[in-house]
């Protein structure tokens, strides 16, 4: 039996020689919540961006996610031009700014469901300030972080997340800082669910995306990622595949992992898996109590700040 | 649109400035408050505060200025009414979120007390330096509309005014206050609810699927939306088309930038308003602005007093500039005399106008102080001889 395949934007047509005829097939799922008219994308051969979204927009299905009420948010970066290929209210802010912007959607229309997806560099450098704030507040954002180690949109710079030793734009002989250990980080911080998955890991990273839609606050997801040209290429994975590889070979799912030991050295294990999953107010839940407490009849009850 | 009557704070009051200002923001509608206290700006946030959670808004004090002034571009498209106050430093923080609201379109209001700069400078004293700064403090070209309130009466009204400026123009709006106008108590009057008339926001009519926030033309600025609407839009900070799609093409920038630049521009004289006394039969004009413009009265009746035929032009809207009408007046009088408390930005601007037709004075100084009327007087003197 030989069968071709041809794909146009809209439907996926399979063409059976032996039967002499037509069978429509049911498009991609994931087609709905793209873009399509954007395609083809920014994105290089092998990046792993792309793999994040479709776990991401399996998850918004399985999880059903009211989709007129999604809103994702994104900073400045290659992982920043996620929102803009989703076919749902999308906002493409500012470097680093995504998570206060999405502060103020959330707080002024607490119905809606709010994620930020955007790079490592975007959300813990430039954009670091607001990362501890937010989830502190336990502000009920789904924060999901590409890391892939670099700055990429601008050329392959060193990021907080650059393994020491690794080679970047600005760090020609080797980047000698400490890399920031996110999950760790943004516990500290009080994040109520903290996962770290490679792409690699796409069902569990699938998973973990649907969890952090049933749960409330902030939660974070750290989704490590191969950029095979701004970061692998400099660091011996040629090719997509090559860093995907090395995931595989050394990430570590182990019990009771800890968000200590999940620093990220170059050449040694990538500890992966679920790390906190836990109960706080969120910051519109414990002021709508706190006011009720101390106003009584005088606090007028908050539902949202639209006109 | 008529105001909240419960939230409108209605009566003869005895108040300062800043809370007149948020006095202002409640009868406008404002809801959504993000700030990061800075003196002499503070008091206006104190008392959103404390108002808010009986009137049903949320005040939310961020880690700092960065993330206040994007907070109210997200609350905007979220369908709020919402501001954000700050002063010197913190204002200069926010620069890229002027450009972030004038690019993609969002109404929203910032407050900036004024305080004598650079840097720290001076917290508690007054300055009008920041005048140009929110004019062109963003990178790009760009407009925006600025509104400078004399008295603690014009607080209140002029943050109504900013409100619905923002709204009608989908624009940041600034409300360039001074310490002196802050920290200052006067009777303000507040009218009841439904003597306020409030811009509502323009929402399209347009269904899912044909709309995006640019392609629904009112004229030059397009009809909007909110985030939940069902429209899946894409706004951007990138240049885009009227989808909202990215497109950098130098093409697609200058459609796009200049129709951002002639919303405003096309529409000054239904932006501006000016103050006007006496300035029909003037050989000279003092302009000025802000608690200056409260001295140099001053300045002029003493000028009157010695037989001098001077006028008075006050800028309420600073930006955009009244370029025509200092155009008209630079070719019949002979001198301008600008009173700032800077080093001649508004100045600077009536020199440009007149095109050297006037001749252009300047009372200036480096903020701290507001200037005594006598070296207004004197400077109207001298240009007179
Ligand atoms: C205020 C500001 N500073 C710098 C930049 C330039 N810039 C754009 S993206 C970026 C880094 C993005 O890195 P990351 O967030 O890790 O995303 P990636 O491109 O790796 O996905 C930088 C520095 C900018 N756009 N704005
Ligand atoms: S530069 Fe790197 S992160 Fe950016 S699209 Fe290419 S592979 Fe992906």
């Amino acid at each position: 039996m030989t069968e071709s395949v041809v794909t146009d934007h809209t439907k996926q047509e399979t063409i059976s020689a032996d039967q002499n005829r037509v069978e429509l097939c049911e498009k991609n799922p994931a087609e709905d919540f793209l873009r399509m008219d954007r395609i083809p994308h920014i994105w290089c051969p092998g990046c792993g961006i792309g793999t994040s979204v479709n776990a991401f927009v399996r998850a918004l299905i399985e999880a059903k996610v009211d989709r007129s009420k999604l809103c994702v948010v994104s900073g400045i970066g290659c992982s920043g031009r996620v929102s803009g290929y989703l076919n749902v209210d999308a906002f493409h802010t500012t470097h680093g700014r995504a998570i206060p912007f999405a502060t103020g959607l959330k707080l002024a229309n607490p119905e809606l469901t709010v994620v930020v997806y955007s790079g490592d560099g975007d959300l813990s450098a430039i954009g670091g300030n607001h990362l501890v704030h937010a989830a502190r507040r336990n502000i009920d954002i789904k924060v999901v972080c590409v890391n892939n180690f670099i700055y990429s949109m601008t050329g392959g710079q060193a990021a907080p997340t650059t393994p020491m030793g690794t080679i970047a734009s600005t760090a020609p002989y080797g980047f000698c800082e400490y890399a920031l250990n996110l999950p760790h980080f943004v516990e500290a911080c009080g994040a109520t669910y903290i996962a770290r998955w490679t792409t690699f890991h796409v069902r569990q990273l699938q998973k973990s995306m649907q969890e952090s839609f049933a749960k409330k606050g902030f939660t974070f997801i750290e989704v490590i990622a191969p950029c095979p040209t701004l970061y692998g290429r400099r660091n011996q994975y040629r090719q997509g595949v090559d860093e995907m590889k090395m995931f595989k070979e050394v990430s570590r799912r182990e019990k009771d992992i800890e968000t200590r030991d999940a620093e990220i050295k170059p050449g040694e294990k990538i500890v992966i898996g679920k790390f906190v999953d836990r109960e706080r107010e969120t910051w519109l839940e414990s002021m709508q109590h706190h006011y009720k407490e101390v106003l009584g009849d005088a606090y007028y009850p908050y539902t949202g700040a639209m006109i | 649109m008529k105001a909240d009557e419960k939230a409108v704070n209605t009566g003869i009051h005895f108040m300062d400035g800043d809370s007149a200002c948020c006095e202002g923001a409640i009868a406008a509608g404002c809801r959504f408050v993000a700030g990061y206290p800075i003196t002499p700006s503070t008091e206006v946030v104190e008392l959103i505060a404390q108002r808010f959670p009986k009137i049903g808004g949320i005040f939310i004090q961020m880690e700092d200025e960065i993330a206040s002034s994007i907070a109210i571009s997200g609350a905007s498209w979220a369908g709020a009414k919402a501001m954000t106050v700050t002063s010197g430093p913190g204002f200069s923080l926010m620069m890229e979120h002027i450009g972030y609201a004038v690019m993609t379109e969002t109404p929203c209001v910032f407050v900036n007390v004024q305080r004598g700069g650079p840097s720290t400078g001076l917290p508690t004293l007054p300055g009008q330096q920041d005048i140009m700064q929110c004019r062109w403090g963003s990178h790009g070209d760009y407009e925006v509309i600025a509104l400078s309130p004399n008295s603690p009466q014009e607080c209140f009204d002029l943050t109504i005014q900013c409100f619905n400026l923002a709204e009608k123009y989908r624009v940041p709006v600034f409300l360039m206050m001074d310490e002196c106008v802050g920290h200052m108590s006067e009777r303000v009057v507040i009218p009841p609810a439904d003597e306020i008339e409030i811009e509502p926001r323009h929402y399209t009519e347009q269904a899912p699927g044909e709309f995006s926030p640019y392609n629904d033309m009112e004229g030059l600025v397009p009809r909007t939306t909110k985030a939940g609407d069902g429209h899946n839009i894409l706004v951007t900070g990138l240049t885009h088309d009227d989808r909202g799609y990215p497109d950098m093409s130098a093409n697609t920038h200058q459609v796009l930038v200049d129709r951002l630049i002639k919303k405003i521009r096309h529409s000054a004289d239904d932006i501006i308003i000016l103050e006007e006394d006496d300035v029909d039969g003037a050989d000279i004009v003092v302009v000025s602005y802000g608690i200056s413009s409260r001295v140099a009265t001053r300045g002029v009746r003493m000028a009157r007093e010695k037989g001098l035929r001077v006028g008075m032009l006050r800028l309420v809207t600073v930006w955009p500039f009244p370029e025509n009408r200092i155009r008209e007046l630079a070719d019949r009088i002979e001198a301008f005399v600008v009173v700032e408390m800077n080093q001649g930005q508004i100045m600077r601007e009536v020199q440009r106008c007149s095109e050297g037709r006037a001749q252009v004075a300047g009372v200036l100084n480096y903020g701290g102080a507001i200037h005594p009327p006598e070296e207004i007087y004197q400077t109207i003197a001298g240009v007179s001889s």
